[in-house]
């Protein structure tokens, strides 16, 4: 192109010149995106601090009232339940997810008949809908005539729990539904990082006499961690912002028994109108999310290094 | 690489070691089998036993959903649940809607998706990677946590309860982008670097080279956002409200509520019509999706 002709001293220039064509491209390339992702994503979430700062609701009224909604969440029993609650489903569902995909996926590396079809299988419930998965396991759960409770009374339990119907055990039955969804996504996941495990290595441990599950740990764990880090990470966003798989299945309910925080900023912002105070709940969710998901890379790093 | 090493994955089952016997060791290994063959079809008992329910209910009459013992097959079919639920609910109306959609957003992603993950994968410039450390990020916020914000937005520019709103909100995900850019980094740079040198400019590389390239990328995006459309419930709840623009999963949420006393075999007619299209597309795109996925966790 014009380069050639250019004598040696305006290199410098030249270089900028590329670095500035360079700059237009790139730009031109990710523009189309970037506008819908800044104006939907960026701006909103830019927004949502300024709004969790002032009195915003349906008049359009925004005072600012400083960290006063903060002051008041801090006292609001129902925003202490949800919390708890998202607490409660997340160290429930968070490991037992981990335990139920990766065995799994230990056994589908196994070259046993069939893991074709049951991959199929395992992943079929993630890909259906929540609203269908949430009204089919409603009945299935139900505790008169449930096909559940029928199963675990034919197996001698005389008082199969209430399930959905009951405080004690609506949260540990959305626990059960959602692990049953996920469990294929999470069981993909493993078996790409058990690929990776180098077969040498286990075969190395094998001849120096370690039995199997000494293996597992000192072998395949070790080489995993990088799914388990992003696994980990997932399950933990993901159990943090659980929505609408409670919000089909009980709605918070019975009482407030399965009241998470996502359903409470939900209510205070789309059913009683207060942007500013359901905003607030939100900032402690992402702050949530974001503190998590850092301490988790920190804790990564330190342990690779 | 993620690519191969997820290929691998779906395909490379078969081959494996001649399997080693040595005489008690191998009565261990049989029982250890037999073991793990019975986990396995318990698994997958239950994981397919409440679609079979779902199924099998849709073709019973309402009062024999629930019985005791379970029916689990029907004496006798009643198709009528599916004549009924087309003509008593809006489905047709919803089944247009989510089409609508999810082939907008499917393609407003593809497009937008993989043009920016050129940019971020081949093109040097500053800011580069601190923007695309903005998108990465975003991964980890919950839509939940900015719904507020971006509704009140969205209503000011009154889109609110119109089908734009819900392919706005779906059509611009960081995901898509990540995944592009995933693959893009895979394919060799002497490719487009000889493209260049023939006068290519980089427009025509992404066009010439990389889209024709990276069409089982694009496949698994396209299935991964398609399903995710169709399946969304959160969008379509808070923003549509007329019942023509009701999609799938809004109008069979609200066929429930909506009635005193549900016929609970028309609603399972209904849910396994919201079903089957996605368990197609899944069954026969289903390498693309598993790849997709395997992709996405590469990075770790």
């Amino acid at each position: 192109m014009t380069t050639t002709s250019a004598p040696a001293p305006s290199a410098r220039r030249r270089r900028s010149k590329l670095a500035l064509r360079n700059t237009l491209i790139g730009w031109s390339f990710i523009l189309p995106n970037f506008l819908g992702f800044a104006t939907l994503t960026l701006v909103p979430v830019i927004v949502l601090f300024y709004m969790s700062l002032t009195n915003w609701n349906i008049f359009g009224n925004a005072q600012f009232v400083g960290l006063q909604n903060f002051i008041q969440l801090s006292k609001d029993g129902s925003f202490r339940v949800a919390f708890l609650n998202t607490l409660y489903y997340s160290v429930m569902h968070i490991p037992l997810t981990i335990i139920v995909s990766l065995g799994l996926a230990l056994l589908l590396n196994n070259k046993l008949r069939g893991l074709a079809f049951f991959r199929t299988a395992a992943f079929f419930p993630y890909i259906t809908s929540i609203v269908a998965i949430a009204l089919v396991w409603n009945l299935l759960l139900s505790p008169e005539y449930g096909p559940v409770n029928e199963i675990l009374r034919f197996l001698g339990l005389q008082n199969p729990p209430g399930w959905l119907t009951s405080a004690d055990w609506a949260m540990p039955g959305v626990v059960l539904v959602s692990t049953w969804r996920d469990m294929g996504y999470y069981m993909v996941l493993f078996l790409a990082g058990l690929q990776t495990v180098p077969r040498e290595l286990h075969e190395a441990a094998r001849v120096d006499g370690a039995n199997a599950i000494e293996r597992f740990v000192n072998v395949t764990l070790p080489c995993l961690r990088p799914t388990m880090f992003f696994v980990t990470v997932m399950l933990t966003i993901n159990s943090f912002k659980i929505f609408d798989l409670i919000l089909v299945m009980t709605q918070g309910g019975p009482g407030q028994s399965t009241l998470v925080i996502s359903q409470f900023i939900y209510r205070m912002g789309f059913e009683q109108n207060k942007f500013g105070y359901a905003s607030a709940a939100a900032v402690v969710l992402f702050f949530l999310c974001i503190l998590v998901t850092i301490g988790q890379f920190l804790w990564d790093k330190k342990r690779s290094s | 690489m993620a690519i191969d090493a997820t290929h691998t994955l779906v395909t490379g089952f078969s081959g494996g070691r001649p399997v080693r016997t040595a005489g008690r060791d191998s009565a261990r290994r049989v029982t250890l089998r037999a073991i793990g063959y019975a986990a396995l079809v318990v698994a997958a008992a239950a994981m397919l036993l409440p679609f079979f329910w779902m199924v099998m209910s849709s073709l019973k009459p309402s009062n024999e959903v629930f019985t005791a013992p379970i029916v689990w097959i029907p004496e006798v079919f009643v198709w009528d649940n599916y004549v009924q639920i087309w003509t008593d609910s809006g489905i047709g109306t919803w089944i247009r809607n989510t089409l609508v959609l999810s082939i907008a957003v499917t393609l407003l992603q593809l497009l937008t998706g993989s043009f920016a993950a050129y940019g971020f994968a081949r093109v040097k410039f500053p800011g580069r990677d601190v923007l695309f450390l903005a998108y990465v990020g975003t991964i980890a916020v919950p839509w939940q946590s900015y719904m507020i914000p971006q509704f009140i937005m969205l209503s000011n520019a009154k889109l609110t309860n119109t089908l734009w709103a819900i392919i706005l909100l779906q059509a611009f995900g960081a995901f898509g982008v990540f995944l592009m850019k995933q693959f893009y980094e895979t394919v060799p740079e002497e490719l487009a670097e000889a493209a260049r040198l023939d006068g290519l400019s980089e427009y025509g590389i992404w066009r010439r080279i990389m889209l024709p390239l990276s069409v089982p990328a694009l496949a698994s995006l396209a299935l991964l956002t398609f399903v995710n459309t169709w399946n969304d419930f959160l969008g379509p709840l808070i923003y549509l409200r007329d019942k023509e623009l009701w999609t799938m999963q809004l109008g069979l949420r609200n066929f429930v509520t909506s009635l005193y006393d549900v016929n609970y075999g028309v609603l399972f007619a209904g849910l396994t019509i919201s079903v089957v299209p996605i368990a197609i597309i899944f069954l026969l795109g289903q390498r693309y999706f598993v790849e997709g996925i395997a992709t996405s966790g590469m990075k770790g």
